[in-house]
């Protein structure tokens, strides 16, 4: 295979269930990194806890699988010892908006060089099927057996509020549209998002009667609509998926370099 | 460019989970599933190498090699 050699072959079969997601996740990853030819000594993968962080342990780059919801904080420690290389950041929804939701919306403000993958498959699967903060009003988890009161985040809304550079959101059917938007996501000098709806069928999928994998991947092809269709016009409650969001600020690891050159002056 | 040729579906049975999303999302019905739930391809003839099976697949257990590659 010609990603083969950015994979941890050992490894394999991976852990994630049938029809999971977040392997089409890696996969469409592994196109981009792929095309863009990065060198895999020159990308850190860094992860925090839950089945989609499991994606760091497959693919041999530099990889750290670290603490729930504090990825990104280790991320920003790696980038600003090492500025030169290329970072990557999956998350599940959970891990990136419970339990590290302060330090998502603060790295989106910092704007550091990183591109932050939301692997967003609206529960927690690795604990069992319990709600997340994306699962959203009405659905059904395993905690909750009477629906779901909560309302749901939008990942691409917070971010853009926050201040990060690069939004973007795309589907695991859309795999072509998902390497590409990624690959413009980590060439972005800035703080990146990519939002990657990513089915679950074991938990999400089957407490909410969505069928099989094929299904749910069936419904991903009708729910969305690429940003400003004229679909999205006559249908309001269809989601949007593209990049939402290009725009350049200053970079901190370069403004931090300038610090130290000012404090080397002496003033 | 000159249309890919199909050489073979290099299909790694034991990372292969039987999800079906190549089976389902191949436009000309190449794939199936055997007894064991392993992706076969057998209808190689029809192939039009787009690869969607490919890119689709969850275990990386699917492969489209072309004379090309």
């Amino acid at each position: 295979m010609a990603v083969g050699n950015y994979i941890r072959e050992r490894f394999f079969p991976h852990i994630w269930c049938p029809g999971c997601g977040h392997g089409i996740v890696l996969n469409g990853l592994l196109r981009a990194i792929e095309n863009m030819g990065l060198k895999k000594n020159d990308i850190v993968m860094v992860s925090g806890i839950g089945c989609s962080s499991r994606i760091a342990g497959y693919l041999d780059f530099h990889t750290l699988h670290t603490i729930h919801g504090r990825a990104l904080a280790f991320a920003v420690g790696v980038k600003m010892s090492r500025p030169e290389l290329t970072l990557l950041v999956p998350m599940g929804d959970g891990d990136a908006l419970s339990i590290g939701g302060n330090h998502f919306i603060h790295a989106c403000r910092r704007n550091i060089d990183m591109t932050a993958i939301v692997m967003n498959n609206r529960i927690y699967g690795m604990t069992g099927g319990q709600y997340s903060p994306l699962s959203g009003y009405g659905t059904m988890a395993t905690t909750a057996p009477y629906t779901n009161i909560d309302q749901e985040f939008d990942i691409v809304n917070m971010a853009t509020a926050a201040g990060a550079t690069f939004v973007a959101r795309a589907t695991a059917y859309h795999v072509l549209q998902m390497a590409e938007v990624l690959e413009a996501a980590i060439r972005h000098k800035g703080f990146s998002v990519v939002e990657v709806m990513s089915p679950c069928p074991t938990y999400f999928g089957r407490k909410n009667k969505e069928g099989s994998v094929v299904d749910m991947l069936e419904k991903l092809k009708t729910t969305t609509t690429p940003l400003g269709s004229k679909a999205k016009q006559e249908n309001p409650s269809l989601i949007e998926r593209g990049v939402f969001v290009k725009k350049e600020m200053p970079e901190y690891c370069a403004e931090y370099q300038k610090i130290i050159e000012r404090a080397m002056k002496g003033k | 460019m000159a249309k890919p040729r199909l050489k073979q579906h290099l299909i790694n049975r034991d990372w292969c989970k039987g999800c079906g999303i190549c089976v389902h999302f191949c436009p000309r019905k190449v794939l199936e599933l055997d007894d064991q739930d392993k992706v076969v391809a057998v209808r190689p003839q029809d192939c039009i190498c787009c690869k969607l099976c490919e890119l689709r697949c969850p275990d990386l257990a699917i492969e489209v090699q072309t004379e090309q590659d």
